[in-house]
């Protein structure tokens, strides 16, 4: 019952432009059958982050799966780009770009983020997760890093083989 | 049986002393239908038993006939539900069955177990039979969960997202037990494979192996009753009980009616209301899986939503899984949690009446907020309604020896 020879096999790293990712715009990519986001974040999304440390579960990422350049405030190699995998590390379900702050439905004091439609978990816009929600850690980072020009490679580490 | 007037009489007599004598259909009859005595005191509760078996039935049936055309590959399984809908001859119609037969089965599954609560049917010394019972239910559940998946809409992909990244919450097991399960790295062609494998032999097996249990069981010591009291206890002298009538003619005369009622029922919800505004059929599943786009609002079909409830109220996830099991578990002890002299609602007191009124409320409560969207305020709401549920519990188990009872008859009552 376990992965077969020809699963365990598709595992390649994708390739993607990020020429005409706008700031603010988020694009989906899938790589090893998960969704991978790549949000291009703002200044205010990125000078946001450092606000929130008190309202988090593990701010310094030290719970939470993310190749070492990424344990940091933004979770990324370059803040400008967050790369993150969207499953929800409580169930599974990909998680909404919720990116407008002021109250939501599901929160009085929105300050931006990811908002899990199955059972509301909350991540900011750097996949940390939110304290009294489901979801036990931090989105996870996958490996990845910037190639010539304005590419991105997911699935191979910057910090050499992942 | 009258003396056989013609020669066919006499020559089917034969025919059927020459099959006696090889296999014993005669006294199996005699000994499960027109020899076995049920207490003459029966109602409303106790038709849902052989209408869940006359669902099951219909269930198998309609499935052989929609795998003669689905296609279990993640590729062809969305559109070939529409062929079966759209194309095939009487496709709508089985598909329907199926599909609204499962919630119906859930139904008459749920009265049922009611009926239980209500008589002490799972007391000793039909402790085996309600495990039975229970292991049914827990099948059930899962053939309900992987037929579901099959369609291949958005809710089957992500249900199954969901529900199998419930085991990756346990501690080390968890990560290689999701794999195993999906036999991918995610929820791909391969899950969709083997969820139509064991969809369609595996648990079916198991069904009709745990049925023929149940009923085994329920012939060793025969029906509870409105009661809650042994008719064995009072037998005539030839060892008859004298509150019993045979279950052939008269309870399968009853049933007969019972089945008309809700074949009246069940035609008219197929074919006027199939996807009972979405509580059979979600909308979202008419939509193809699409592995990058979580549906806005997810979900799972309403007989599983009062469990999902208690997932969701809890913020934390390996707590949020263990509760939601153990809600289920719990059921099965049910037998040795209620410790009360009598079995019946009707000879236990006020406190049983109430408890039970409480426990049936948050059910149905915990089921409709499984459905909902989850505002703060309704998240506090299920996490009051799962304590009532626990609750019930813990309290019959300490109240059940000391709590108020009313004498009970020798004989049933009507």
């Amino acid at each position: 019952m376990k992965p077969s020879a020809k699963a365990q096999a598709v595992g390649a790293p994708v390739q993607l432009s990020l020429e005409s990712l706008e700031p603010g715009q988020l694009l989906k990519i899938q790589w090893r059958g998960q969704t991978i986001g790549v949000l291009r974040r703002s200044p205010e999304m990125i000078s946001d982050l450092d606000s929130l440390t008190s309202a988090l579960k593990d701010p310094s990422s030290l719970e939470s799966d993310q190749p070492e350049f990424a344990q940091n405030t933004g979770r990324a190699l370059e803040d400008e780009y967050l790369v993150i995998n969207m499953h929800c590390i409580h169930l599974g379900c990909v998680p909404k770009l919720v990116p407008q702050v002021g109250p939501q439905p599901f929160d009085d004091n929105w300050k931006g983020g990811f908002y899990c439609p199955c059972h509301k978990s909350k991540f900011d816009m750097a996949g940390r997760v939110y304290k009294g929600v489901p979801a036990p850690t931090n989105l996870v980072v996958p490996p990845y890093r910037f190639g010539d020009g304005k590419t991105l490679l997911i699935g191979v580490s910057a910090e050499g083989v992942s | 049986m009258a003396k056989p007037a013609s020669n066919i009489g006499k020559r089917a007599d034969a025919l059927m002393n020459w099959i006696d004598k090889r296999l014993p259909v005669s006294a199996f009859w005699e000994a499960t239908m027109t020899g076995y005595y049920a207490p003459k005191n029966f109602n409303f509760w106790y038709y849902m038993g052989s209408l869940a078996l006359l669902v099951l039935v219909m269930q198998i049936v309609t499935g052989i006939f929609l795998t003669m055309h689905y296609k279990p590959s993640a590729a062809e399984a969305f559109a070939s539900v529409e062929y079966i809908m759209r194309d095939v001859e009487w496709g709508w119609l089985i598909r329907y069955m199926h599909s609204a037969g499962a919630s119906f089965l859930f139904i008459t599954v749920y009265l049922h177990m009611f009926r239980s609560l209500l008589y002490g049917s799972h007391r000793k010394p039909r402790e085996l039979l309600w495990v039975f019972g229970m292991l049914i239910y827990l099948a059930l559940m899962a053939e309900g969960f992987l037929g579901y998946v099959l369609p291949w809409g958005q809710m089957s992909y992500w249900g199954a997202q969901v529900i199998i990244n419930l085991f990756g919450a346990f501690p080390v097991i968890g990560e290689p037990l999701t794999e195993w399960i999906r036999g991918d790295y995610f929820i791909s062609d391969a899950t969709l494979n083997r969820f139509f494998a064991v969809h369609v032999i595996a648990i079916p097996i198991a069904l009709l192996g745990l049925v023929l249990m149940h009923l085994v069981a329920l012939r060793e010591n025969g029906s509870n009753n409105p009661d809650g009291i042994e008719i064995k206890a009072n037998t005539d002298e030839d060892g008859i009980p004298l509150d019993g009538i045979p279950f052939h003619p008269y309870y399968t005369v009853k049933d007969i009616f019972g089945v008309a009622v809700f074949l009246l029922i069940f035609a008219f919800v197929i074919f006027f209301w199939p996807e009972a505004g979405g509580l059979f059929l979600e909308p979202d599943n008419f939509v193809k899986a699409d592995s990058l786009v979580t549906p806005e609002h997810i979900k799972p079909v309403w007989y599983f939503t009062p469990f999902y409830a208690m997932l969701k109220a809890v913020p934390d996830k390996l707590a949020g899984v263990i509760l939601m099991f153990s809600s289920i578990l719990v059921l099965f002890f049910l037998p040795w949690i209620d410790r009360s002299p009598v079995k019946s609602v009707r000879y236990k007191g006020m406190w049983y009446k109430i408890m039970l009124g409480f426990f049936v409320v948050a059910f149905l409560r915990l089921g409709m907020l499984g459905m909902a969207e989850g505002t703060p305020a309704e998240t506090w709401e299920m996490r009051v309604w799962t304590f009532v549920y626990f609750a019930f519990f813990v309290l019959l188990f300490f109240l059940s020896p000391r709590g108020k009872t009313k004498p009970v008859p020798d004989r049933v009552t009507h």
